[in-house]
């Protein structure tokens, strides 16, 4: 149906929109807690006194859309994850408003994931997922959770909010992998 | 914080799972028993999917996710679905 | 004649637009040729579909604003009244680009809770209605729906907007009011109000609502209909004055996802 009649082609000029929890960077904390229990935390100042890195990357949306060379500045996870003592396999990313998803931890490691804080050289606003969010852009990117307030690492694989229903566990863009069985 | 859409915005999208109009059913939420219409709740359409949560509470009424040939319907936030079901 | 009670799926369909025609500088209603309609009940929406030639598509929820006697016309027309929004993802597109002759998909009709139908239950209840800004789309549905069926149920709309300019239908429902077959229509202006009128601007408030709706003792029906915020105000003034909750339906348009 789609451009079957000339001049009536469509392009949209935004994409991926989402709703809104505001977190003032005051009261905003971001936490690891490992698989025994212990929980490292930072406050925004101290999040911001860590070194960053400005990773330019492609994401790649379940609904069929990637945008590429895309600019952001974050902490990458290897750093945050320095000096932190885990065996876990498993990751759980918790946003503020409840929202979860899982990963690998190997997935979050060997430069792969931030949190980011900037994107396109200005502060991440809340529509965005700010004042921080995961960014795992090899995954898709729903797995970039917005709102990023704790990462929680696990034995064991927890599905998040979507992957219990219906969205794939990995979330791999290069097979595909969007629903339950793909 | 009115960054919600409206409950009768699911109709179009429940509509294709139901034969008949949903946002008329009834609820009660399971976290505070309050009970409403869909047509009265808030819908938060997040990529990647719906979440519809109480006005009451805020607790997850239900969530919703479309695939292609798939749908994903969550309703362990209601107690209870009552539908009006058009007479023979 | 409840047609729109039909049992069955709502599916995707294609509609072509048979007409468009400008309400103020930046609305527009679009008459669609839909074969196939089912039918419709005043107060119901569509979901309309765009899809980019990459296979990015976005949906959005529109008032039919015409009354189900046009749907049920040979051919059944439906219409769409858009607002544009500067910064919207599908409505410039609706108001600027679309023309005659273009294919629309849409999915409807959709809700049984926020109509109003001549011959329902209850159907002999004063009506009031309660606009803000493109929110009186669905309700000029009702008010044309009911001068179509010969209803005298008495109707009242309380229609706020920025200015005069901003108006829907404005010579339209000065024609029907004066009719007089029972329609009445009081306006809210919110930033400037008709140049020599004298009538303050300013929201809608509880002085408003007494001396232009009706008061809880009517037990009138009450739609209410708008962006969120004004809603939610709106339906607060409204439970203050005596209105049982359960008499107020709402339909609130949100942000991107939602209606205009």
């Amino acid at each position: 149906m789609r451009n079957s009649h000339p001049g009536s082609i469509w392009s949209p000029t935004s994409r991926c929109a989402g709703p809104t929890p505001r977190v003032d960077t005051g009261k905003w904390e971001f936490s690891i807690t490992t698989e025994t229990g212990k929980v490292h935390r930072w406050d925004w100042a101290a999040f911001q006194a860590l070194p960053a890195e400005e990773p330019t990357v492609d994401i790649h949306c379940v609904t069929k859309w990637s945008k590429l060379g895309t600019h952001w500045r974050g902490v990458s996870l290897d750093t945050l994850l320095v000096g932190i003592d885990t065996s876990a396999g498993f990751a759980v990313a918790h946003s503020y408003g409840g929202y979860t998803t899982n990963l690998p931890l190997a997935d979050l490691v060997d430069g792969q994931a931030w949190v980011a804080f900037h994107f396109g050289g200005e502060p991440l606003e809340a529509e965005h997922g700010g004042p921080a969010r995961l960014l795992v852009p090899h995954l898709y990117f729903w797995k970039s959770a917005k709102w990023l307030q704790g990462i929680t690492l696990s034995d064991h694989d927890e599905p998040g909010f979507w992957e219990s229903l219906g969205y794939h566990n990995y979330g791999d863009p290069w097979r595909e992998q969007r629903y339950w069985g793909d | 914080m009115s960054d919600y859409m409206d409950g009768n915005m699911l109709g179009g999208k429940l509509g294709e799972l139901f034969t008949m109009d949903v946002t008329a059913a009834a609820i009660t939420c399971v976290s505070c028993s309050a009970s409403w219409t869909i047509a009265q709740t808030r819908v938060y359409p997040h990529a990647p999917g719906l979440v519809a949560r109480c006005p009451t509470c805020d607790a997850v009424l239900l969530r919703l996710v479309r695939g292609p040939d798939r749908a994903w319907l969550d309703l362990r936030g209601v107690t209870c679905l009552q539908l009006t079901v058009p007479g023979q | 004649m409840a047609r729109a009670a039909v049992l069955g799926r709502l599916t995707w369909r294609v509609g072509t637009v048979a007409a468009t025609r400008d309400e103020t500088a930046t609305a527009r209603t679009i008459a669609l040729d839909v074969p196939g309609w089912p039918g419709h009940l005043a107060g119901q929406h569509v979901d309309v579909r765009l899809t980019a030639p990459d296979g990015y598509s976005t949906e959005r929820s529109y008032s039919i604003a015409s009354a189900p006697a046009d749907g049920q016309a040979d051919p059944p027309l439906v219409e769409l009244t858009v607002q544009r929004l500067e910064d919207g993802e599908v409505s410039p597109y609706l108001t600027q680009t679309l023309a005659v002759g273009y294919p629309l998909e849409l999915r409807g009709p959709v809700g049984g809770w926020f109509v109003w139908n001549p011959g329902g239950p209850a159907s002999t209840r004063p009506v009031l209605l309660v606009a803000g800004g493109s929110g009186v789309v669905p309700l000029m549905a009702m008010i044309r729906e009911r001068a179509a069926a010969g209803s005298r149920v008495p109707f009242k709309l309380i229609y706020s907007v920025r200015d005069p300019g901003a108006l829907l239908y404005a010579g339209e429902l000065l024609r029907r009011e004066r009719a007089g077959d029972g329609l009445q229509v009081s306006y809210v202006y919110t930033r400037a109000a008709p140049p020599g009128s004298g009538q303050p601007t300013g929201r809608l408030n509880a002085t408003t609502l007494a001396s232009a709706g009706w008061p809880p003792e009517e037990s009138p029906a009450v739609f209410v209909c708008g962006p969120t915020g004004f809603v939610e105000a709106a339906a607060d003034l409204l439970v203050r004055a005596g209105h049982g909750a359960g008499a107020i339906k709402t339909e609130r348009f949100g942000p991107s996802g939602g209606k205009p």
